[in-house]
């Protein structure tokens, strides 16, 4: 246990771990709920050694149904919990979408206030790992488009700790979206003593002057790279991780756009009324006469998640990132 | 009636349409009381007129209900004529600590628990989704989507069980959750995930299933070829079949059901087989799906009816008592009536109330800007 101003390297796998056990041990009514979250501590080992240290009556393994887990939770939420659910992979977050999006969503507005919904729903996200189908997805958009949920998604190991002790904290339902294929990817330092900023925040992470390339959970890395390949050419890109999907904190994305005039959005998610839709629409409404060219979005294409031996020709990458800012500059 | 074929008998047993041989029952359909083995109280004659008053008042908010949608006070209204009995002895079987997830039909209930019946109307007349707070009565929000409640229930009971207020002994403090649904939520997943966290966690939770024969146009054989308390032992607990007509033996068996989730034994499916007299809402037509043969024959096993044959049979009520309850069911209906005119019509704004416990930006702006646009009318109001 560090303290202090003491640091640690740490993987987003940990930084998830020790946010959990964190909130765990500050808050006595924060619950765990999964499938096999208890003595595997999840498939990607997130929850690992939580039910040990805190007791099956806290680590609860579910049985395999999502909607239950999700609809329990729900119930445990109105007995004064605040359940932190964890889904095992995003392609299997179906089931429960009923109970998201009929009952935790709507929760505290149907009762005027009196039910809070204080509930995380952690959904390991997006692809990369070579998976078979229902592995790789990314649902965001659909839970982004339900009024009552609140959706974040982080992308280096020192929000991972911070996010989701935020997101606990919430008083509203979030839906935690985790790049599963950086979970054990970067180490990064983290300092537990430091403050944190607010959960619903998006963040410069990179600062440039020639066009602003919009990223969250596992394109942030993507967007780094295409940044530091584009500054051996001599262009300059601005990087912000989004990091709140709904609501979107659009304010430092609409300072950088009217600075830069230009903006590419990535995401691994389909383009069609993705996030990106979004964020353009918005853009355009806030930024139309500072913008040089359209707006453009590199995402999944509009096909499902196509198997895996081809997927990164599916996934956004460094060139597609790159061919964009190109094709934006020369507008 | 779908043909299902030949085993149908076979499956159900001859006497199905009179909940077969293993309903409970302890007051027949003409008023005789009759005993069980297992499931016998002594009922006093205090409470005996305590359910018939709660009956009675409860058909009267149904009546009085359906007349207002007819009067065009009320958008739409679920009724539950005939299923007075199944939600007075369920209701009644409650302790303060135990908690109810209800369906959107659950009038009985409601008023067992304390909520003011004008503010079930709130929800069909469309001025809010749920006007109680459900921490006042114990009693949820009504549910719309079919089943989804019973999961809430169970999730609420694994909180009691972590609450460590179940199986302590102390009847002040060990709770239950009673969770009601339909036959047609019996096919829901989540009614069947329920059973399944409930078995698996021995959640103290009721499963009081209203078998009411119909869902909307669909019958009871179109969702189970076997009788639905049996499923419970495919999944682990008992379950049991009550007359769900017949107040006593739904009180006794409910009783008996919530103290074994109290004491710690876990879950139970209480199957009430009962009728639905009514229409499933008031926009539905069973003239076109269901016999009055079928209606005629369940009305001679009226609840109301019968517990008043045995209470005048006995002398337990007289015509005072009647003329009494007649007046305070008046009372009742003038309450709705009046009330229901008077209930606060929500302003336009108010739909961006409570979407969020902290309030977005967006959705701020959102607001801001709406009723800016609604400034711009002469005579605005906010």
């Amino acid at each position: 246990m560090s303290t202090g101003t003491t640091t640690q390297k740490i993987t987003l796998a940990k930084g998830l771990n020790m946010g959990l056990r964190k909130a765990m041990e500050d808050d006595p009514k924060v619950l765990i709920m999964g499938e096999d979250v208890g003595k595997l501590g999840g498939v990607f080992r997130i929850t690992d050694g939580l039910q040990k240290d805190f007791g099956e009556d806290r680590v609860i393994d579910s049985p395999l149904a999502e909607s239950g887990i999700v609809g329990t939770a729900v119930g445990l939420a109105l007995r004064g919990y605040r359940p932190v659910v964890e889904i095992q992979f995003d392609g299997f977050v179906y089931p429960a979408y009923d109970q998201i999006v009929c009952q935790v969503a709507k929760m505290h507005y149907r009762s005027k206030g009196r039910s809070p919904m204080p509930m995380v729903i952690r959904i390991p996200f997006g692809g990369g790992i070579g998976a078979v189908e229902h592995h790789s997805e990314s649902p965001e958009a659909q839970f982004a488009h339900t009024p009552g949920l609140k959706v974040v998604a982080c992308s280096n190991p020192i929000d991972g700790y911070w996010m989701i002790q935020q997101a606990i904290a919430s008083d509203d339902p979030v839906i935690f979206l985790e790049p599963k294929r950086q979970y054990h990817a970067d180490k990064a330092d983290l300092d537990e003593a430091e403050t944190p900023e607010p959960l619903f925040t998006s963040r410069v992470v990179r600062r440039g002057t020639d066009a602003t390339v919009l990223a969250y959970g596992p394109t942030v890395k993507t967007a780094m790279k295409a940044a530091e390949a584009a500054a051996t050419e001599g262009t300059s890109l601005e990087v912000i991780d989004l990091r709140t999907l709904s609501p979107l904190d659009m304010g430092p994305v609409f300072e950088s756009v009217r600075r830069t005039g230009r903006a590419i959005i990535t995401h691994e998610a389909h383009v069609n009324l993705g996030i990106g839709s979004e964020v353009t629409a918005r853009i355009q409404e806030q930024c139309f006469y500072s913008l040089e060219s359209p707006v453009l979005r590199v995402g999944g294409f509009d096909t499902p998640y196509p198997a895996s031996r081809i997927e990164e020709d599916y996934l956004p990458d460094l060139d597609r990132l790159l061919d964009a800012v190109d094709r934006s500059l020369e507008f | 009636m779908p043909d299902f074929g030949p085993d149908l008998v076979e499956v159900f047993g001859p006497s199905q349409a009179d909940g077969g041989p293993e309903l409970i029952q302890l007051l027949t359909p003409e008023g005789e009381r009759v005993h069980h083995p297992e499931f016998d109280l002594d009922f006093s004659a205090e409470q005996l007129r305590g359910f018939y008053r709660d009956m009675v008042l409860t058909r009267r908010i149904d009546t009085e209900a359906t007349a207002l949608q007819r009067h065009g006070e009320l958008g739409i209204w679920a009724q539950l004529l005939g299923q007075e009995a199944a939600q007075i002895g369920a209701g009644r079987a409650l302790r303060t600590q135990d908690y109810v997830f209800p369906t959107y039909r659950e009038h009985g209930v409601a008023y067992c628990r304390g909520v003011d019946p004008l503010n079930l109307l709130g929800l069909f007349r469309g001025v809010d989704h749920g006007a109680w707070d459900p921490k006042d009565f114990n009693f949820g929000l009504y549910t719309i989507v079919i089943g989804a409640q019973a999961l809430h229930a169970t999730g609420y009971a694994m909180g009691i069980q972590r609450d460590g207020a179940v199986g302590t002994g102390d009847t002040e403090r060990d709770a239950a959750v009673i969770a009601h649904f339909g036959d047609g939520a019996s096919s829901q997943g989540d009614v069947n995930e329920a059973f399944i966290f409930a078995a698996s966690y021995n959640a103290p939770v009721v499963f009081f299933c209203q078998n009411n024969q119909w869902a909307i146009s669909e019958p009871i054989e179109r969702q189970t070829r076997i009788p639905l308390y049996q499923r419970a032992l495919g999944f682990g607990f008992p379950g049991v079949r009550v007359d769900g007509n017949d107040v006593l033996a739904t009180y006794a068996v409910t009783q008996a059901a919530l103290n074994r989730a109290r004491e710690g034994s876990g879950p139970t499916l209480v199957e009430a087989y009962t009728y639905r007299m009514g229409a499933h809402t008031t926009t539905d037509d069973p003239t076109r799906y269901r016999l009055s043969d079928d209606v005629e024959h369940w009305k001679l096993k009226d609840p109301i009816a019968r517990l008043e044959v045995y209470l005048r049979r006995n002398g337990l009520v007289d015509d005072g008592f009647i003329d009494a309850l007649k007046q305070e069911a008046d009372e009742l209906g003038h309450h709705l009536r009046e009330g229901v005119k008077a209930l606060p019509d929500p302003q336009p704004l108010d739909m961006f109330a409570h979407v969020y416990a902290e309030e977005t930006e967006e959705l701020r702006v959102q607001r801001e800007g709406y009723a800016a646009y609604l400034e711009t009318f002469e005579g605005a109001q906010r």
